[in-house]
């Protein structure tokens, strides 16, 4: 090397790096802390029984802490191949109740065959796709597996990932 | 090393040690303030006030609250509130000074506005108290959360959701904040160390290089008069103090300032003992529940004004969806405030008044705030979502056109 350095620079030098490599490494172990905790990523499977469920009725479960709609529909109400889960020849809309604007809670309005977002006015048609303000998306289609007359939330099966593959 | 003697009384002794007597008069005795102000300069210290309340009245809830989902809410709603001997007291106080931080924060802020003293010298004093600003908006977020009502749980909610808006990063960033896949314990633990501990520390910090920051370009008076503080200083001290413009900050500044206190003082406790029930929602005083959202959602009346700029913007524009825009608009409403020194081209320091211009834009401003406040209370229907539309609209217009105005201000001037 033909640059002259400096003991003081070399000390310089050496208390940056190892201060760089401390810092780096404390700001990962920090962010680390924040994740969700493994219980909290390992939260159970919710089990639904469907067979209860009327024409046009809607039920309201919880999974992963999240509110979970399931609306058995009638025969007004459209099908919807891509979203629609067929469950003994009835299809069901299985959504994750939170609207896609800031995750308020929708109301099912029966009347008008919409889910309705008190908090900024978004809409949503039977299916759950957005129709009407902020909403960017389609509310959410939570992983499931159909077991006979019961839903299995948060196990992907076969009839879940041919609805990804369609949507 | 100064040479330390046999100390002639209590006083002395201090002075030898710790240079006291310079320090009384770097700080208080010679540290000027110009006589041309009006009421309007004394939110600073109302302030400091309001804060050292939220402090003092803070420590005692902080004595009986419980970070846990399981027991905050009963810890606030029947321990603090029924059992603790003035429980009550430090709670409202706590809500109502709270509230009352963010309309002096509005008022010394406006001020700032119309007398132009965020520029010329004087940036950092404006940068330094936004992020003030800023730093209690974070502050009165994580504290709303604590009582774990109903309404703490879907600001919440609502809140962390908005850093979902945020590309690529967005979705886990959410889950991140809240340490969970909905606002859960872990959100309440970590927000309750954010209020109690990082967030007042900071602002700590923050206020003493905002102090620190008017003493090199000085408070700005009336009229923006560029003062030499060596020379009405200096005037002060020969004791010509009737032509010298300037007085000490101590006693002769905050004896007035101390006035102005005290009748913020009566405002505050007449709001406590009389009108407490603004600060408390009664949404609030349902526990948390995250399976029902209640009907209607707002925030605190003190951020109505960009709540309602988020969601002014409820069409989609060019492909670009309803939300995104928004998002931006509430961004850009946040950070807005912080460029006004650099998006004022007028050079020259004066009064709105004085500015024929910009004195249009100020007014405005101020009603645009306004009903951007008024709307964003009122739920999302008919003609209410189009005013909001329109406000916030507004809101980014006027933004955007104050470099122009300005610009014509400074041209007519010459």
């Amino acid at each position: 090397m033909t640059v002259k350095q400096s003991r003081r620079d070399f000390l310089g030098m050496a208390f940056s790096g190892v201060a760089a490599v401390g810092g780096v490494i404390s700001l990962g172990a920090m962010k680390r802390t924040w994740d969700p905790l493994p219980s909290v990523e390992a939260a159970g499977f919710t089990i639904a029984d469907l067979s209860p469920l009327q024409n046009g009725e809607l039920m309201t479960t919880q999974w992963r802490g999240k509110p979970i709609f399931i609306l058995k529909k009638s025969a007004s109400i459209k099908k919807n191949e891509s979203r629609d889960v067929v469950v003994d020849d009835a299809s069901y809309t299985v959504i994750i109740a939170l609207c896609t604007h800031l995750g308020c809670i929708p109301t099912w309005a029966p009347s008008s065959q919409q889910f309705k977002c008190a908090c900024h006015g978004g809409e949503f048609d039977a299916s759950g796709i957005n129709t009407f303000g902020p909403p960017p998306s389609p509310m959410v289609i939570p992983p499931f597996k159909i077991d006979g007359m019961r839903l299995v939330l948060g196990e992907e099966g076969p009839e879940y990932k041919k609805l990804v593959a369609k949507g | 090393m100064a040479e330390i003697t046999k100390a002639n009384g209590i006083g002395d002794w201090f002075d030898q040690r710790l240079a006291t007597k310079k320090l009384a008069k770097v700080m208080m005795t010679e540290y000027w303030i110009p006589k041309n102000i009006n009421f309007l300069w004394a939110m600073g210290v109302v302030l400091v006030v309001l804060f050292k309340i939220l402090i003092v009245t803070g420590i005692f809830l902080l004595m009986y609250y419980k970070p846990d989902v399981n027991s905050a809410f009963d810890s606030v709603n029947y321990t603090i509130m029924q059992e603790v001997e003035y429980g009550w007291l430090w709670r409202h106080m706590h809500g109502v000074a709270a509230s009352m931080v963010f309309l002096v924060i509005y008022i010394h802020m406006f001020a700032g506005i119309y007398y132009g003293s965020y520029k010329k010298g004087r940036e950092m004093i404006w940068l330094t108290g936004m992020a003030i600003f800023g730093l209690f908006s974070a502050e009165a977020f994580s504290g709303y959360m604590l009582p774990w009502g109903q309404m703490s749980y879907w600001a919440a909610q609502v809140i962390t959701n908005l850093f979902g808006g945020i590309p690529l990063i967005g979705d886990g960033l959410v889950i991140w904040i809240r340490g969970d896949y909905t606002v859960a314990d872990a959100t309440l633990t970590r927000f309750f160390m954010l209020h109690v501990f990082l967030l007042p520390l900071a602002i700590i910090l923050l206020i003493a290089v905002h102090f620190y920051s008017l003493r090199v370009p000085h408070v700005n008076n009336q009229d923006g008069e560029d003062l030499d503080f060596d020379k009405e200083s200096k005037k002060y001290l020969d004791g010509k103090k009737k032509e010298s413009k300037v007085v000490p900050f101590w006693p002769i500044f905050l004896a007035k300032d101390f006035f102005v206190v005290g009748i913020a003082m009566i405002v505050f406790f007449y709001l406590t003992f009389y009108h407490f029930n603004f600060a408390m929602d009664p949404i609030n005083f349902e526990p948390a529940n995250a399976m029902k959202t209640p009907a209607h959602i707002y925030p605190e009346w003190y951020f109505l004004w960009s709540y309602e700029v988020l969601r002014g913007f409820f069409f989609d524009i060019a492909g670009i969806s309803a939300m995104d825009i928004g998002l931006a608009a509430f961004g850009f409403a946040n950070v807005a405030f912080m460029l006004i020194p650099f998006l004022d081209r007028d050079p020259s320091v004066k009064p709105a008044h004085k500015r024929p211009y910009f004195k249009i834009w100020f007014w405005i401003l101020l009603i645009d705030m306004v009903v951007l406040t008024v709307y964003g209370k009122l739920p999302p229907l008919g003609i209410n979502t189009y005013i909001g539309f329109v406000a916030a609209l507004t809101f980014l217009v006027l933004f955007a056109a104050l470099p122009f105005i300005t610009k014509k201000d400074a041209g007519g001037a010459k």
